[in-house]
Parts: C-alpha cells; structure tokens; sequence
C-alpha cells in the first residue's frame, strides 16, 4: 500500500493546469443557471451556480449581487441585543427613507423637511443625528431643527434650479451607516449571531468596533484586493469559488481552484480568464490567435515584431511537435567525447 | 524518422515589397481565367506557374505534381498604391506622432531619448501588453503638437475617416501622400509610435503591390458537367485585377482625374475587402448569388476557421466511428469492435527474424480475411497493397526490414473516446476485442466516464501508429488506472443500477442459495471456487466474499469486511458505485488492475443474482395500504387547510412579514413551505409503509441504484408543488396560470399544486403545471451547456501550459513559478485522498 509522503507526490510535468481546467470545468454542465437562492426564510438573494462561477472567473468589478458576511467579536456575538444594535447602524439610511414630505421655500431659498414620526422610531434615530450627519455629508448650510422637521438654508443665494438641485442631494445623503449596505439580517450562526448583507464596503465596515475584522468577508474579489491586498483576493477567488461549487453538491479538489486563483493573480492584479485577462497576456501570438480575434492578434504581432518561441501547448501543437508538457518534457541527452583535435 | 527537425520560433515581420515580388513567379495582369478551350490563361490568376490543382498536371514552376507542389505566389502591381487597412491603427499612429515635412518626431531629441528608454523599461518590466497601452499614450501627447520642432513647420489635425481615409485638417491625404510621409520618418521614431524597426518599414503597409496566393490555396472545383466553379479568392482577385488593368490603361489614356479618383477607390475597396470582408462601414463584397464572398480574414477567424479548425485541432487517420451498445460480458478495459472496423485499421509492424512467420501469416490472410493485412513497406519505403493479384509476389519477398501493416487484432490497446471531451476520462485505452456485429461494444461500468447511453450514441476509436504512442496509451491512459478521478480523487468507475441491486440483494442477511445455485452463479460470474468448502447451502455473503482477497479488510456503519469475508451488511452504491469508499479502499491496496477485475466480477455477480432471483419494478411496488393512502391524503388535506388559512390572515392583514421581506413574498415562502413539509411527510411515510425486501423499487432506492424516494411518492402520493425560478407558478394570464382559474386567487391548486399522483393521474391543470416546469428545465438545459462549454474552452486556455516541475512547484510555459509546491502540498488529488482513505479506514 502506498503511504510513504513521496508516494503521494505528484508525477514531474503532469499537467495540473488543464486536469483543473477540466475538473471545474466538467461539472459546469451540472451547475443550476439560476441566478437567485433563496435558501430559507431567512436568507438572502445570491448569485449560485454557473452565473456565479463564470462572474469570478471574468473577474467582474462589479458582483451581480455584493454582499457581506459580518462576524461580531466573539465577546459580543451571543449578545442579540448587540448584533442588532450594530445591524441597525450598518444599514445605510438616506435622508429620503425618513421623510414624510419636503417642501421648498422659495421666498427664503430655503428647505423645509418634515420627517416622518413612524419611520423615526421604527429606525430608532433621533433628529439631532441626523441633523448632526447631515451637517458632516452637505456643508455650506445652515441646519436648523423645527418641532418634526429640519430647516435647511444653504449658506450663498442659489438659483431656483440650484435649490432644487440642492433637495435632491440632501435627500440622497445617508443619515445613518455604512454606504453601499443596504440590507441587513442577523442571522444565527451557532451559538452567537452574523449580519448578512446585502451591499458591500469593507473597509467601513471593519472600523466598527463591535465587528471582528479578522472573519468578516465580502464577495467583492476586487474589494478584498483594494483593502487587502493580492493574497487575499486569492484566498477569496478559492473561497468564493470552492463554496459555489459546494452548495451545488458538487464534489472538487480545493488544489484545482488554487491552481486557477494562482494564475488570475500571479501577476499582482486579477486578471480574469476572458481574452483581455490571462489569455490575453501571454506571450506567444499563436496561443493568443488561437483562442479568439486571430487577426488583432496576428497583425499586433507583425508591428512589434514578435517572436513566437514555442514554449506552450497549442504552439507545438499547431506545428506537429510533442508539447512540453508530461512525456514531452524529457529529452535525451548523450555524452560525448571531445573531439581530438586533428 | 525525422525527430530532430524542430522548428524553433517562429518570428512575425511585415512582409516587404521586395519579399513579395522575389517569391513570385508570375505578375497577374489578365482578368480572365481561362481561353475558349478551357486552358489557363497565362498571366491570369489560374496560371499554370503558379501550381498545380488537377492530378496528372506538373508545375510550371517546380515541376511537381499535386500534392508534391504547394504552389508558389504572383503578384500585382497596383497602378496606384492602396492602404492595407489591417496597418490603419499604425499609420494614423505615425501621421499623428510625426512631421509631415521632414517625417521627425514632433518632439526635441531628448523627449524621443526619454520616451525610447519608458518604452523599453516598461516593455522588460510589464511585456507587450503594457508597451502598447503606453504607445496610445504617447501618442495621444504627440498629437497635441502643432510645430515641429526639427524643422517648424506647421502641422494640422489629422482626421481617420473609417475605413480607408486620411486627412490633414480638411485635404485628403491619398497613398501617394502617405506613402511619402512614411518614407521620411526614421526607424528609431517608429519604434516610439509602436512600429518595431526590426519589423519592417512603415511604407510597406501602404502597398505598392498585392501578393497573390497560389492556385492551391483557391482550388476551383468542377461541378457536373464540366463547368467550373471558382474560389470566392479567385473572384476577389479577379475583381482587383479587373479594376488595376482599368485604372492603368485610364492613366495612360489621361483621363480625366474624378474617373481616374473613382477608380482608384475601387480598387482600395478591392484590396480591403480581399484582406477583410468585414469591415464595417463598407458593404461587403458578395457572390453573384448575394451570399458575401469568403476573404482572407474570414479564412482564419472563429470556429470553424484555420486556428481551431486545422490548426489547433487535426484531422487524423486510423480512426472509427460508428454506434454504441453495452456488452456485459466484455472486461472493463475491452472494447468490443466490428470486422469491418478491424479489417480497415492497421498497425505497422516490422518484420525481424524472429516475427517473420508470425507477420506473414497476415500477409497470407490478405485484406480480406480478418488477422491479414493491408499493405506492406519494402525496406526502400515502397509502399504495396495487398490484393489477390499482388499476395503471392509480396509472399515471396518479405523479409526483415518490411514493414507489415496488420489488422487490428485481439488486444491491441485502441483510444476511444466520447464527445463532448469535457475530462481526461473521456479519453482511455482500451484492449480491441474483435466481434461481429456492426457497433462498438463497451462494459456497462465504463459509461460512467464517458457519460454514455445507448439511445443512439456514438463513439470514436483511434488507434495509435508508434510503439511510443501505444506504450503511452497502454500506460497512462489505460481504463484501470482511470477508475480513481483527479477531481475528487474517488472512483468514477464502478457498479451501476442493476449492479448495484444486484450485489444489495446477494449480500442481504438472508440470502441464501442452494449449492447448485451457489456454484451456478459463481461459475457464471467467471469466480473460481475451488476453496469454498462444499455445503448444502451457501449464504450471499459466504459467496460474495469469494471476491474479495484474504487480506482485506473494510469498516462502515453497519459494514463490516475482515480478511476478505463479508461479516457483516449489505453492500450498497456509496460502496461499490461512484465514488464508493469500498472500492477506493480496494483500489489503494490491490492497485488498478486487480480493482478492475474486481469491479467486472462484481458487476457479474450482481447480474446473475439478479437473474437468478427475477427483478423488476411493477405496480405493487408503488401500491400504498389503504390505511396509509388515507394517512397521505389527510397529511396533503390539512396543508391545503393550512394554506387556506395562511391565505386568509394574509388578505386580512394579520400575517406577520419576515425581515426584509415584503407581506406577500412572506406568504409565498410560507405556502410553498407548508407544501413541501406536507410533501415530505407523505414521502417519509411511503417510504415506511413499502419498506420491504421484497418491493424492487424499494431496493433500487434504498441501495441508491436507481431512482429515489422522490420519485416513489411522485407516482403513489402526490407530486407536490412544482416550483419555477425558485417560487411558485405566477406566470401565465393577469392575475392567474390557466383561463380556468379565478384571477388573483392564491390559492394552492391554482399556483401549480399537484394533488395527485402519477397512479392516480393528474388532472388537465396539473398536467400542464408539470409541463410548465418540465419546459423550464429543459430551457435551462439548454442555456447552461453553451456557457458552460465556454467557461471550459477558456479555462483550459489559460491553464494549458501549467506543469509540474523537478523541485514540486507549478510553472507556465516562460517557467513563471505559479506555485511554489502543487496544490499548497505537492500531493497528487487522486492519491492525497486515497491516503486520507487509507487513514480513516
């Protein structure tokens, strides 16, 4: 029986990059395409199956659906009270969630917000905050509070269209929480709690203190690489691919992800496996010829007089020669005499 | 052989004027093709110079004869020069970046200095991507200058008008012109505006003269009758020959400029489309009969294209196709072929001193009868067919050093092979075992890899020409050493369906067979048991366990195997079938060849028992008792009663919403909810009430053989909620699915709750819920394989050159590290799992 560790090693020159290419590849055709999951009552929407996989892969900057999964430090997960309290102050709430109507006085170029006592308590925000946030996002005004409503005079004298201009920004600036969350959902997870989140920024998100920064993720690949850097958008493409394929109840070696998260970030960004990304890049204008728009490639290649050294697989290929892949890796090699000089 | 002729690299350049007129042998100036007797013309497009395309012919040129003469190129001088519209990036790159007085950069010397070295810095640092990226740059700052700085002469805006034009502020620049301009400007400021100097001048891309490809590459075919049909090449051509012979005879006749203006841009509309006929803003070239013309770009572009069409993959010889169908008696690595497949592949063999009568009995055999042989090679490489007239004179000569091409015969190792290729699995080695019939035959074990059925598929052989290739074969991608997947590392081969019930109901506790039967059985299944003491009965388990080796040893839950006897349960599909750990564990210790054996003996037996017991699945396999029908019914009454009252408190506002849902998505999860449970519990209770060992549905569920308990309650209980995208049924009319439904009732039955089973029969509506959903899946069936087969295509491009190197790490084709040890731990998947198998068990 085969146990020793050398015996487990892989063969010199097997080709792992195409036995991944194939195994994440194969199952392709078992992946759902729909979109959307919804795994339980309390759950939210996210992109699965196919969709999901071929986003990663293109290396999308945007995620069709962003979401966060946020840990709480371990001192304050089991409290619900806390989570919550800190789900409630994640949620971005712009000023217009709280409005009941906005009035404009044009005699005084100013505005006149009446909030909405309801939507207040159920959000549990007081009218000094948010006067007090408003202040911080739009300056160059003068805030002033009114019983339910909130007067706003812009400091300089605005034109009619600039006033209106001026409501439409006032409404659209958050009052409360991390911009870009706009769902929230304390979920139970073992014996404490996580958010769910549906929209993503992490590195708001890890300055609040209640949150254990260590655990929390986000989808966001290109997020991840903008906070924390290549290697753990590397960590993440394996993640986020390795769990897709598993809630598919497909069963893949994690080493043929890693294979593929190593080449889209070998080179310190993420590059995508599209015709702009990995392949694109390569060195060799037949293997970029080969895998699609032949003629840029071709004629790119004839401006910058480019060598084609036929290192790769569809080189040697095209022109009838073993690939230096596997068996055609060895070569003979002869020892000779010198020789003698005559 | 010739091993040693590598091509090395191979470098891309712009061809020069010079270069294209040394390589040609004739200069075209004939439109027409042929003269009244159907001879090429010479100096037309078909000239004889130029190769060969009818056999008997030799070359003009060569003196070869077809396929001896690849053909040679000629020319045609253009009466004026024309842009190639491929180079336009280039040229309006250089108009823009240089002067149009004395052809220098429109920047000082040092700038030129400054930018060379950023260009070749960022080239050595980021590669050619980056370089180009940095060109536009570059550009984009030169163009802004208005006086140049060598000479001071004022330049103007350059204007790119799609697809062919250029202008200085508002007066065209015609080729002449440009062609002027890039003969001034120096190789070392090219290289600033994206021209390697290395790769040729910019001049020639405004060309003087059109290369013409040789007769072989634009065969005409002749039809019916005699008549000839051109390549849609030739047709371009001509259209650009045509259109050159005018426009010279009009400049030498003097005409007038607007004509000659006209003409001039006809044959710049020629020369762009020969290059490409799909430019956009000008109308491609077409046929007579309107079907666009076929030009060069379009020869190579796409699918079906020179790249992937002959280039990255081949046509090859020594192949088979034909139907498939499942032969259990065949061992696993077998594959069954026809005569007459067998008679048509051959395998060279040379003869020695030793196989010298072993390969003349083949010749003696000749093409007909089946060990014989096709042709043979003298040692001076002539090659002889074998027929009646010519076997006896072959006979006589043979002797070491021929080369005897021999029949497919018993035991050659042949590829075969299923499409879609999506796995190394889907491509194994086989041993050939010649059988009549007319369809490749394969063991039932094997389909698993090659996710083949019998409804019609077909399947490819190939069989390999060189010792190498068949000792690769045999070695590397033999079935056995196949049966353990690199994707999870377990087995992919293994029993299947009624395998699988098979061995389930021999090795049940009490199975028992008489001696008769016992060593009927055994001896059917290919087992010797000579050591199996002689009884008058024998259990499954004494019997399976003939199987198994004394030294193997195996443990579940309710499983147990030690020193090969079967002690304990009874084997099911997550032992045996894909991805059973039974069999890992068997293959870990007893290695590839002996766990296919294994895999076909067991497969045997299963069989056998099945037939010596009778199995099939009938009515009252799914007939429910009376009192557990009316269980069923009450279970589904009541969750219709409870979505009633769901619906209810819903339209009266008393339901409660879920966090971050709305009311009515609230009541959706909850219906579909309270149906599934009802589904589920209707399910569980099937299963307890047709648990019986004597129920063969039930066996094929419980061993996971075939079919599950979903299917079982589907047909006797109910079918349940059909769901689409996830929810249920809200497509259809306003407000409801079907005409037959009261608009905006929730209810259950008209949202798609089928009520019935299949024994009972479903009713109009739920007929066509079923349909409604059964359509859904096939559509997105059908939108997943094209995507999927795509995310492959792209993968495997841009992981194909990963190997594993001496030291254990991963390296692409420049030998780039892009792991430092494979897979974080330099394990193979297949034999890392088998270890943690081995560990555990």
């Amino acid at each position: 029986m085969k146990t020793g560790k050398n015996d487990l090693k892989v063969e010199n020159g097997e080709s792992v990059g195409i036995i991944a290419a194939q195994s994440i590849g194969e199952p392709g055709t078992q992946m759902t395409m729909n979109v959307f999951h919804h795994a339980g009552v309390s759950d939210m929407t996210i992109t699965q199956g196919l969709p999901r996989i071929i986003e990663i892969f293109d290396a999308r900057k945007n995620p069709s659906t962003p979401s966060m999964i946020i840990y709480i430090k371990p001192e304050f997960e089991k409290d619900e009270k806390i989570v919550r309290n800190v789900a409630a102050r994640l949620l971005e709430i712009n000023l217009s969630d709280l409005t009941k109507s906005v009035n404009i006085d044009l005699l005084n170029f100013r505005v006149i917000i009446n909030l909405d006592d309801e939507k207040l308590g159920s959000y549990d925000i007081s009218i000094d905050e948010i006067i007090e946030n408003l202040s911080s996002r739009v300056k160059n005004a003068s805030y002033e509070k009114n019983e339910n409503s909130i007067i706003v005079k812009p400091d300089s004298d605005l034109t009619v269209i600039n006033v209106y201009k001026f409501r439409a920004k006032l409404l659209s600036t958050y009052v409360r929480g991390v911009k870009g969350i706009n769902q929230v959902l304390p979920v139970r997870y073992g014996s404490g709690y996580i958010i769910k989140t549906s929209g993503t920024n992490l590195s708001k998100v890890m300055k609040i203190p209640e949150i254990d920064e260590m655990r929390t993720v986000t989808n966001d690949i290109w997020e991840i690489l903008e906070v924390l850097g290549i290697d753990a958008a590397r960590e993440a493409i394996i993640n986020e691919v390795y769990a897709t394929l598993d809630a598919q109840g497909l069963d893949v070696d994690s080493r043929h992800v890693m294979i593929v998260a190593d080449q889209m970030t070998n080179t310190g960004i993420i590059s995508g496996i599209t015709r702009y990304g990995i392949v694109g890049s390569k060195s060799s204008p037949l293997a970029r010829a080969s895998f699609e728009t032949p003629i840029k490639h071709l004629f790119g290649a004839s401006v910058h007089n480019e060598v084609d050294s036929l290192r790769g697989v569809i080189e040697n290929v095209m022109i009838n020669q073993p690939a230096p892949v596997g068996t055609g890796l060895p070569k003979l090699m002869v020892k000779q005499k010198k020789e003698s000089k005559k | 052989m010739r091993l040693m002729d590598k091509v090395n690299s191979i470098t891309f350049k712009i061809m020069s004027p010079e270069l294209v007129r040394t390589h040609a042998v004739v200069n075209i100036i004939n439109p027409e093709l042929y003269d009244v007797d159907g001879y090429p013309i010479e100096g037309g497009l078909m000239d004889p110079r130029m190769g060969v395309i009818d056999p008997g012919i030799r070359c003009r040129t060569c003196g070869g004869k077809v396929k001896e003469c690849t053909g040679h190129f000629g020319t045609i001088e253009l009466a004026r020069p024309v842009i190639h519209y491929e180079f336009n990036e280039m040229i309006y790159n250089i108009l823009r970046g240089t002067c149009q007085c004395c052809g220098r950069l429109m920047v000082d010397d040092e700038v030129t200095k400054k930018y060379e070295a950023e260009l070749k810095s960022i080239f050595e640092n980021k590669g050619y991507k980056a370089q180009w990226l940095h060109t536009k740059k570059i550009v984009s700052r030169l163009k802004t200058k208005k006086v140049c700085p060598h000479c001071n002469a004022e330049k103007g805006k350059i204007i790119y008008q799609k697809p062919t034009r250029f202008f200085m502020e508002k007066t065209l620049l015609t080729p002449i012109d440009i062609r002027e301009w890039l003969e001034m400007v120096r190789s070392e400021d090219c290289f600033i505006l994206g021209l390697d100097p290395d790769a040729g001048r910019p001049e020639w891309v405004i060309l003087n003269v059109v290369s013409v490809p040789p007769v072989t590459v634009r065969p005409s075919i002749t039809l019916e009758g005699g008549q000839r049909s051109e390549d849609d090449l030739t047709h371009k051509l001509g259209d650009i020959v045509r259109t050159n012979q005018r426009l010279y005879e009009n400049l030498n006749a003097g005409a007038p400029s607007p004509i000659i203006e006209d003409l001039w841009l006809l044959l710049q509309y020629h020369v762009t489309t020969f290059f490409d006929n799909e430019v956009s803003q000008i109308p491609p070239a077409r046929h007579r009969s309107g079907r666009p013309l076929r030009t060069l770009t379009n020869r190579l572009k796409g699918k079906d294209g020179r790249f992937r069409r002959n280039l990255a993959g081949k046509r090859v010889n020594f192949s088979a196709r034909t139907v498939i169908s499942p032969d259990p008696s065949l061992e696993i690595d077998e594959v069954g072929v026809p005569f007459e497949v067998a008679k048509e592949l051959t395998i060279p063999e040379r003869i020695n001193e030793w196989n010298l009568s072993y390969l003349t009995s083949f010749v003696k055999n000749g093409p007909h009868i089946h060990p014989g042989a096709n042709y043979v090679i003298t040692s001076d490489g002539k090659r002889k067919r074998i027929t009646d007239q010519t076997k006896s004179v072959i006979l006589e000569e043979l002797e070491p050093g021929y080369i005897v091409e021999r029949h497919l015969i018993d035991g050659d190792h042949v590829l075969f092979n299923r499409q879609p290729s999506l796995h190394k699995m889907s491509i194994m080695a086989h041993r050939a075992k010649i059988l009549p019939g007319k369809t490749f035959r394969l063991n039932l074990s094997t389909t698993e890899p090659y996710n083949a059925d019998f409804d019609g598929d077909e399947m490819n052989l190939h069989l390999p020409q060189t010792e190498e290739a068949r000792a690769e074969a045999s070695v590397l991608m033999n079935v056995p050493n196949m049966i353990l997947s690199p994707r999870h590392g377990t087995p992919i081969i293994g029993a299947i369906q009624d395998h699988v019930s098979g061995c389930f109901i021999l090795t049940s506790d009490d199975t028992v067979l008489k001696n008769s039967e016992a060593f009927q059985l055994l001896f059917t299944s290919g087992l010797e048991a000579s050591d199996l003491p002689f009884k008058k009965e024998y259990s499954g388990k004494e019997l399976f366990s003939v199987l198994l080796p004394d030294n193997f040893n195996f443990e579940r839950e309710g499983l147990v195997v030690k020193n090969g006897v079967l002690l304990e349960g009874s084997l099911e599909s997550r032992d045996i079938g894909r991805g059973g750990l039974f069999l890992q564990k068997f293959f870990i210790q007893f290695g590839p060849e002996k766990t296919a054996e294994f895999i076909q003996r067991m497969d045997q037996l299963g069989i056998h028992m099945l037939k010596l017991r009778g199995f099939s699945m009938k009515l009252s396999d799914i007939a429910l008792p009376n009192n557990v029908q009316k269980q069923v019914n009450k279970l589904k009454n009541d969750a219709l009663l409870k979505v009633q009252n769901l619906i209810l408190s819903f339209e009266s506002k008393k339901l409660v919403a879920h966090p971050g849902r709305t009311l009515r998505e609230t009541l959706e999860l909850m219906i579909v909810g309270e149906l599934n449970k009802a589904r589920n519990k209707a399910i569980s209770l099937v299963k307890i009430a047709l648990d019986d060992r004597e129920n063969d549905a039930m066996i094929m569920v419980k061993t996971r053989a075939k079919g599950s308990m979903l299917n079982i309650g589907m047909m006797n209980a109910f079918n349940g909620q059909t769901s689409l995208r996830g929810s249920r049924i809200n497509k259809g009319y306003s407000g409801r699915v079907l005409p037959h439904f009261k608009k905006d009732d929730l209810g259950a039955k008209s949202h798609g709750f089928i009520e019935n089973g299949f024994v009972q029969g479903l009713n109009p509506f739920e007929f066509f819920f079923a349909a409604i959903t059964g359509r859904s899946s096939l559509m997105d069936k059908s939108m997943a394989t094209p995507k999927s087969g795509y995310l492959q295509r792209r993968l495997i491009n841009a992981l194909q050159d990963l190997k594993v190197v001496g030291d254990g790490s991963v390296r692409d084709d420049w030998e780039n590290v892009i792991q430092f040890l494979y897979g974080d731990d330099g394990f193979d998947a297949v034999k890392k799992k088998s270890f943690e198998v081995s560990k555990k068990l």
